[in-house]
């Protein structure tokens, strides 16, 4: 069986995600499919899997067009996908999961002993026969749990397996393993495509590999015909100084000092120090730590070792309100769970952080408010008919203008970004940039971590990369490159 | 229309039922809209509607607070003993007062310190405090304060007109009003039941928030125990069972969310009036008691569907 996608598009609101894609996994191969963060592969493969319809374009199972509509339409074709946050009810059991949705049963009453023989089966495919059937699935290893997701995916017949980032969560045996069966299942025709961001294994299993970025198709390569340099090249290269507003950078005195921080386990041995006007970049892979770094200096993980002085004064943060009186602001990354309240007006929002400023005696001046609210409204250049509206309704990049004005109604000495333009569309980040360095030329001293290579490099003076909690390199961004960076970031793994 | 304009209406969705209710009783019995029945059904509303108002508070973080008619039980008997004690009425409501407040913040600290969900950490607070009302009182009535001032808070009118237990109600509901609409501590509220990950982050002592919340819920039950006992002129232990559904009614009939971080407390005194006047009217029209049951809940029902259809 071969499934070609064909000029696939796909837009959220006014952001294209996917701009007329061609992507094929054939019966018998893994196809790996790379990009960069936000490239649209989890996107492409939603589509594929019927979670997702597609704006244009169509897909074709061996040459004949097919309409995929749902997961159970695209499941009845032999398509099913197995997520990186796996899709089990943790306090059923084993078998009840693999059968969920379409238990063998008698007039309602499931057929136990059917199920029970079924799934040991499906189960032995996969080489996880040993699974006890009857236990819940919470007290599996996610590894195992992952074999059940496989076997699941068997059952029902399928012909191609989608595995977004299945070895994240992975021991090195678990992920041996994993490898094992996808070769068999390889050697019995079945087709599997490989989402990674992790070269080292696309070298070791895969044969094809396809590249997207920024929603376009790149290109299709076979594996023992590419090597790691144009593989990034393909991921990242391309000529963006433009999207960038310059910037002349006048560094002040030390201003955010940070000596040998670590966290319970996450991180360790975390060393920089950031100037007045200087942004200092933060980049790595996906659970290389970077978030944890700036969650730690905020005082939302504890931290168990280390220093951390701003403007040469001790800090002792125990909480994000200790952070805030310090002088720290944070934009964070999950802007709808951790940056606003939605149901709230974009006054409310703006003014959480620094509302005691316009009260007195714990009544708030609503007429100071609301001036301030419009000022920073201007400066941001938030576009909202007026600031009652619920931040709910404005799109993405607005949100966002919204979480950076609540830190500037009062200049933080340091301020810490977490993916600051992250579903944003180009206008608008453009703009975040523009505020990015108006702060810095204020004497902010700036701590970004991006997963957004060009941004990192464009915007920082200064890069940091992390690699398994551990700081793996400090380069300097006017010299940088970015295949620099993603050595760096993953040199290590590549030889582990 | 515009989406605002929508959303203002179905804010007023509970006034506009409310309205129609009583345009429909006064119909159909003339002596409804009578100035002293108009302040009869106020003065029954009062007692459920202080207690609605803290429970709007608890309510709007997302939580609730099953204890609070076991706290206005304690409350009562605290204050009865006071006064059979020999001390006034001005001292024996500020220690109910006071000891609602008490047992409210213990509620608050379970929550927040404890990590309690406010559902379990209320519901065991409510069987404890309905023990200790008990112990306290040796399980029978205390009555007979002989004390004016006391008799004046349930019994008593101002300027020959509207009765003490009104006013105080509508007092409790202006200073609600301006506490949610214009302090800092009103914006917390709202930013902690709305998301209280981001108003962490944004430097908000959820904490403290919650704490202080329950804290007023307490109180506020102490002193619409206060009402009840001199209405009564006998504080029983056994009284306030079942008040924290009433006040849960009232405060979701007047359009809070029960997941939090949206609702006002106009809507909850809308609320309470609603109750007080189905009652009223209903009985005005001698409608049995039984039925008075079909149709309260029945009007529950109908205004939490027209209001999930507003959301759909």
């Amino acid at each position: 069986m071969k499934v070609t996608m064909k000029g696939v598009s796909k837009s959220f609101g006014p952001v294209r995600v996917l701009d007329g894609v061609d992507f094929s996994v054939a019966g018998g191969e893994i196809h790996a499919l790379m990009g960069e963060n936000g490239a649209g592969k989890s996107t492409l493969m939603k589509i594929l899997c019927g979670a997702y319809q597609a704006d244009g374009g169509g897909i074709l199972i061996d040459g004949e067009a097919v309409a995929i509509r749902s997961t159970r339409e695209a499941e009845a074709l032999g398509i099913a996908i197995i997520h990186q946050e796996l899709n089990m009810i943790p306090q059923l059991s084993v078998m009840d999961n693999l059968f969920l949705g379409r238990e063998p049963n008698r007039c309602g009453v499931m057929e136990r002993g059917r199920m029970r023989g079924e799934s040991a089966s499906w189960l032995g495919k996969v080489g996880a026969g040993q699974i006890d059937v009857n236990r819940a699935a919470e007290t599996l290893s996610i590894g195992l749990q992952q074999l059940v997701e496989i076997a699941k995916a068997l059952s029902l017949n399928a012909r191609v397996l989608i595995m977004d980032e299945p070895t994240a969560s992975l021991t090195d045996r678990e992920i041996g393993r994993l490898f094992e069966i996808m070769k068999d299942l390889k050697s019995r025709g079945v087709g599997i495509v490989y989402v990674s961001h992790r070269m080292e294994e696309i070298f070791r299993i895969c044969d094809k590999v396809s590249v997207l970025r920024d929603g376009h198709f790149v290109g299709e390569r076979v594996v023992a015909q590419t090597g790691f340099d144009e593989l990034v090249k393909m991921m990242v290269g391309r000529e963006l100084k433009e999207r960038f507003p310059k910037r002349e950078a006048s560094l002040g005195p030390v201003r955010l000092k940070v000596e040998d921080l670590a966290d319970q386990g996450h991180i360790a041995g975390i060393h920089f120090e950031v100037r007045g006007g200087e942004v200092l970049g933060i980049a790595g892979l996906i659970g290389a730590g970077r978030s944890r770094v700036l969650n730690t200096l905020f005082g939302i993980n504890r931290r168990t070792s280390g220093e951390v002085l701003l403007d040469g004064r001790r800090l002792s943060i125990k909480s994000p309100a200790d952070a805030i009186a310090a002088g720290l602001g944070f934009v964070t990354e999950d802007r709808k769970s951790q940056g606003l309240v939605l149901g709230l007006s974009l006054r409310e929002n703006v003014t959480l952080v620094h509302l005691g400023k316009y009260a007195r005696l714990g009544i708030v001046n609503r007429k100071e408010e609301s001036a301030a609210v419009k000022e920073l409204m201007d400066e941001l250049q938030i576009r909202a008919r007026d600031a009652e509206l619920e931040v709910k309704a404005l799109s993405g990049g607005n949100q966002q203008k919204v979480v950076f004005a609540k830190w500037l109604a009062e200049p933080p000495k340091a301020l810490l970004l977490d993916e600051p333009t992250r579903g944003v569309d180009v206008g608008g980040k453009a703009e975040i940039y523009h505020t990015i360095n108006r702060l810095a030329a204020a004497g902010t001293a700036i701590v970004m971590v991006s997963s957004e290579l060009p941004e990192v490099l464009a915007m920082s003076d200064r890069i940091l990369v992390m690699r398994e909690g551990r700081q793996a390199a400090i380069l300097d961004a006017r010299t940088a490159t970015q295949e620099q960076v993603m050595t760096a970031a993953s040199e290590g793994l590549r030889a582990a | 229309m515009t989406a605002q304009q929508q959303a203002t209406l179905k804010k007023l969705g509970p006034l506009l039922a409310l309205v129609a209710v009583c345009i429909g009783l006064a119909l159909m019995s003339p002596n409804f809209l009578s100035v002293s029945n108009s302040f009869d059904v106020m003065r029954q509303v009062s007692i459920n509607a202080v207690i609605a108002f803290g429970m709007t508070l608890s309510i709007l973080l997302g939580g609730i607070d099953l204890s609070v008619g076991s706290i206005l039980a304690v409350s009562s008997v605290l204050a009865a003993m006071t006064m059979k004690g020999g001390h006034g009425a001005g001292l024996a409501a500020l220690i109910a007062i006071l000891a609602g407040a008490g047992m409210g913040s213990l509620n608050g600290v379970v929550i927040a310190k404890g990590n309690v969900a406010p559902f379990i950490a209320t519901l065991g607070m409510m069987t404890l405090l309905r023990g200790a009302a008990l112990v306290l009182s040796n399980g029978s009535p205390i009555s007979g304060f002989s004390s004016d001032l006391f008799a004046m808070l349930g019994g008593g009118y101002v300027a020959h007109l509207i009765p003490v237990p009104v006013v105080l109600m509508l007092a409790m509901f202006a200073l609600f009003w301006f506490v949610l609409k214009r302090t800092v501590f009103g914006r917390h509220v709202y930013a902690t039941g709305g998301n209280a990950e981001a108003a962490r982050l944004s430097g908000v002592n959820t904490d403290r928030v919650q704490i202080l919340v329950y804290t007023i819920s307490g109180a506020m039950a102490a002193l619409a125990g206060m009402i009840l006992t001199s209405r009564l002129d006998s504080a029983q232990p056994t009284a306030g069972a079942g008040y924290e559904l009433d006040a849960i009614t009232a405060v979701v009939l007047g359009g809070t969310s029960l997941a939090g971080g949206r609702g006002w407390i106009f809507g909850t005194l809308v609320g309470a009036l609603l109750i007080g006047v189905l009652n009223n009217g209903l009985n005005l029209m001698g409608v049995s008691s039984f039925y008075q049951q079909v149709v309260k809940g029945s009007v529950i029902l109908l205004a939490v569907l027209l209001d999930r259809g507003g959301k759909a």
